[in-house]
């Protein structure tokens, strides 16, 4: 174990910042082991905060989905689904912690404004300064079956909605001047006169006209995380987010590209390299040596991809039901059918099929992989495998050559999926200096160093 | 028909019923919207043996000109007091009259699971046009057609909470699935104004419904738990508790005790002085001694099934209840408290519904049970 020499570093003294994402859906959450808690108890979440908590962590992560996701006809069968809704959650998490941020994903296209800024505002204050906001977007017409507006908006359009959104949200969260609350019983008025603004705003989607109910919170605003990957997400993560939570965070090269990307992106909105944090997802599996975490590893992926999990992930590839197939026998050999995408399957698309099928097939056949061993080696890249020292090492690298600011890992295991990180990384990562060994702030917009709000 | 010891419900909204009462508070101003206040009142209510507590809600400011212009919303305020204390009911107001029922729907599932079965709802609904344009949504107006968002909302909200049965996540290793998708169903509600697909986001909540709340009229009876009914005399009172037809009946009073200051009357004209106390013709209302609350509350006994109280100033006013009120209702065994453990529901002698999609065929039916938790 060596320390950093400072001068080859860009940033020697940069810390990582951890957060968790409780995910609640999908097939990366393992459900079948005998470990695996419930996914709706409240005390999974709290088990999982408060170890986080534990372990230094800057942000406790909740996602968003508004329509249970479907496949062959019917609802997904195969993965955790059903969670609570992320701000209620959140807000019994205020009171049973003490300095983890809280972060809900909420989404601008099922929401209006007035409401949700009110809601995130809440939540901040019962936080003492603890929210965020991912901001999310929806675009398909499937999932606004669910609300009395239908759905609507093609993908351009989202992000202007988003962003019309987050201006009037900001200028809910400004509309009480500092100090307006009477500092007395005796006062005139409990508020001093004028000092409640009032907010008009009529754009392109939203025509508002409101008085804010809420003051400032410790942190001023909730942070803004943003996790859209497409040019149009960047750049609205450049000009409006704190956070962006992206998916490239386990190749150094990949993720250090997207860094300048981002950067880049940033100077161009004029605002300052350093106003944003790049907090990719990421797994983690530890072992005590390179051999035990690649055997976990290996035991994770088969819990995650299960026959029938490999064969549905097939079948919507090929668009054929595949469900009767050998998944750990040769790919299909059929040709697929290029169906339009529906957007019943959450938003993540498989690339263009019939180019992806050939990758698949060349792989398979170089490698001898069944299906199943397919759909695991070929699928998204899921994170780090290594032992405490190791990561500590590869995160210090990352972090340190601004490829990245932290992770928002996701466990695979809940509630205790996150024990050997906060008990054995952590420990590693604060012995190399690359990691808080105390809370500094309280606050999450402390916690991640970011500037006040103006 | 009989009806077991009185429950009791208290309102915490802002500083209390007076629209001056955060004159009297106990704390400075801008206290009153942190979360270390709130929790305070929660235990105080929580520990005096209420059954439940509300709070009041919109989007618009609370109070008049000179009064409290800050609220935090009545969902993430009840989601925090539900983690703060462990038998107390929370039944913050939410009104579907511009809200989407589908998130109005989750937040209360999400709050029952939160609470362990301790949420409750109090149906709102949003009069003022001037709520229409802070939330930027056409105006629902007149009283049909807030009427119709109620009821409709109400609907949604009700089948979206059954739309996954108790047993929908099955965890079947062998079949790899995690949840039975024949559990599982759409609602294809279609109302007058909008449609909703279904089914909910979030599993069956832990009571099956939270428990409804509703002044008369709001929306219709048989699709409430508890009706929150007033008048201006005892004998008002107990005679819209018997035209009720809703399963609970709550009484709603407002009350102004005398403290070991000054008497309530004393207190009242203090406030007075900023604003008036108007007396409302859907409450009773009581100032006066604790010993003369204890008496009315005991008339009420076997008349209604629970009361609401709207204290004139929490901090004032809850500390009488606590110390003077409730215990001697307790030892008369006129009221009860919640036991450790209970459901609001059960709190209440409600029975836990079956989802209304239940289904029948053999493996999928779950047995009707009583209330046991």
């Amino acid at each position: 174990m060596t320390r950093t020499d400072p001068a080859d570093v860009p940033r020697p003294d940069a810390l990582l910042h951890l957060g968790v994402f409780f995910q609640g859906v999908n097939h990366w959450t393992i459900w079948s082991d005998p470990s695996s808690g419930s996914q709706i108890d409240p005390a999974s979440f709290l088990r999982v905060a408060r170890t986080a908590e534990r372990g230094l962590f800057d942000a406790f992560f909740l996602g968003d989905g508004l329509r249970l996701r479907e496949s062959e006809g019917g609802v997904h069968e195969l993965d955790v689904a059903g969670r609570p809704d992320s701000i209620t959650q959140l807000s019994a998490l205020a009171a049973a912690t003490e300095r983890i941020g809280l972060v809900s994903t909420s989404n601008t296209t099922f929401n209006e404004p007035g409401d949700l800024a009110r809601r995130l505002a809440g939540l901040d204050l019962l936080s003492g300064g603890r929210a965020g906001w991912n901001v999310v977007t929806t675009h398909n017409a499937w999932t606004g079956e669910n609300f009395r507006r239908g759905g609507f908006l093609d993908h351009a359009d989202r992000y202007r909605r988003a962003e019309e959104f987050l201006s009037v949200a900001r200028a809910v969260w400004d509309g009480w001047a500092e100090g307006v609350v009477a500092g007395s019983v005796d006062a005139r008025s409990w508020a001093v006169p004028g000092g409640v603004g009032r907010v008009r705003s009529k754009g392109a989607h939203f025509d508002v006209d409101l008085v804010p109910t809420l003051p400032r919170s410790a942190q001023g605003h909730p942070v803004i995380f943003q996790a859209g990957d497409s040019g149009e997400g960047r750049d609205f993560a450049a000009r409006q987010a704190d956070v962006v939570f992206s998916a490239h965070g386990t190749d150094f090269d990949d993720a250090l590209a997207f860094a300048e990307d981002i950067r880049r992106r940033l100077r161009a909105a004029g605002r300052a390299e350093d106003a944003l944090r790049i907090l990719p997802g990421t797994e983690i599996v530890i072992g005590a040596t390179e051999k035990e975490a690649e055997e976990k590893e290996r035991w994770v992926r088969l819990e995650q991809v299960t026959p029938a999990v490999a064969l549905g992930i097939a079948s919507r590839l090929w668009g054929l039901d595949l469900s009767g197939r050998d998944a750990d026998g040769p790919l299909p050999t059929e040709d697929p059918v290029v169906a339009a995408y529906d957007g019943k399957f959450g938003t993540r698309q498989l690339g263009e099929t019939r180019e992806t099928v050939a990758e698949w097939r060349a792989k398979a056949e170089a490698n001898g992989w069944s299906l199943r061993e397919t759909v695991i080696e070929l699928g998204p890249q899921r994170g780090h495998v290594g032992t405490p020292a190791g990561l500590a090492e590869k995160f210090a690298r990352f972090v340190r050559h601004g490829a990245l600011d932290g992770f928002n890992v996701s466990p695979y295991l809940v509630p205790d999926g996150l024990d050997d990180i906060v008990e054995l990384l952590v420990p590693e990562l604060q012995e190399r200096g690359v990691y808080r060994t105390a809370y500094t702030g309280t606050t999450l917009r402390e916690h991640l160093g970011l500037a006040p709000v103006g | 028909m009989p009806r077991p010891a009185l429950r009791l419900a208290v309102e915490i909204d802002g500083d209390g019923a007076h629209p001056a009462a955060w004159r009297r508070a106990a704390h400075s101003p801008g206290e009153l919207l942190t979360p270390r206040r709130l929790a305070r009142v929660a235990a105080v209510a929580e520990n005096a043996g209420f059954t439940l507590v509300t709070l009041d809600d919109s989007i618009l400011p609370p109070g008049s000109d000179a009064g409290p212009a800050g609220r935090i919303g009545a969902v993430e305020r009840a989601a925090f007091v539900a983690a703060s204390t462990s038998v107390l009911g929370v039944a913050p107001v939410l009104a579907t009259t511009y809200a989407e029922p589908f998130h109005v729907s989750s937040q209360l599932a999400s709050l029952d699971h939160v609470s362990a079965g301790r949420a409750g709802w109090v149906v709102g609904v949003e009069t003022d046009p001037a709520a229409a344009r802070a939330w930027g949504r056409p105006p629902v107006g007149g009283p049909d057609a807030t009427a119709r968002e109620a009821r409709d909302g109400l609907r949604v909200v009700r089948d979206l909470w059954d739309s996954w049965e108790d047993d929908a996540v099955i965890r079947s290793v062998a079949t790899s699935r995690y949840l039975d998708r024949s559990r599982l169903h759409p609602i294809d509600f279609t109302g007058e104004t909008y449609s909703v697909k279904g089914p909910s986001i979030v599993p069956r909540p832990p009571q099956g419904r939270p428990v409804v709340l509703a002044r008369p009229g709001i929306v219709p009876a048989g699709l409430t738990d508890v009706s929150l009914i007033g008048g201006g005399s005892v004998a008002d009172v107990v005679a819209a508790a018997d035209d009720s037809t809703s399963p609970r009946a709550f009484a709603e009073i407002e009350v102004a005790l005398d403290t070991p200051r000054e008497t309530a009357r004393e207190r009242i004209t203090d406030l007075e002085r900023y604003a008036p106390w108007s007396a409302r013709p859907d409450r009773l209302r009581y100032t006066g001694p604790a010993t003369g609350l204890v008496s009315l509350l005991t008339e009420l006994d076997g008349r209604v099934d629970g009361v609401r109280l709207h204290p004139l100033v929490l901090d004032e006013d809850l500390a009488v209840l606590s110390r003077l009120v409730l215990p001697e209702l307790f030892v008369r065994r006129t009221a009860a408290r919640p036991l450790p453990g209970t459901t609001l529901r059960a709190s209440l002698g409600l029975p836990r519904p079956l989802s209304r999609f239940t289904t029948t065929d053999g493996a999928a039916t779950t047995p009707v049970r009583e209330e046991i938790r």
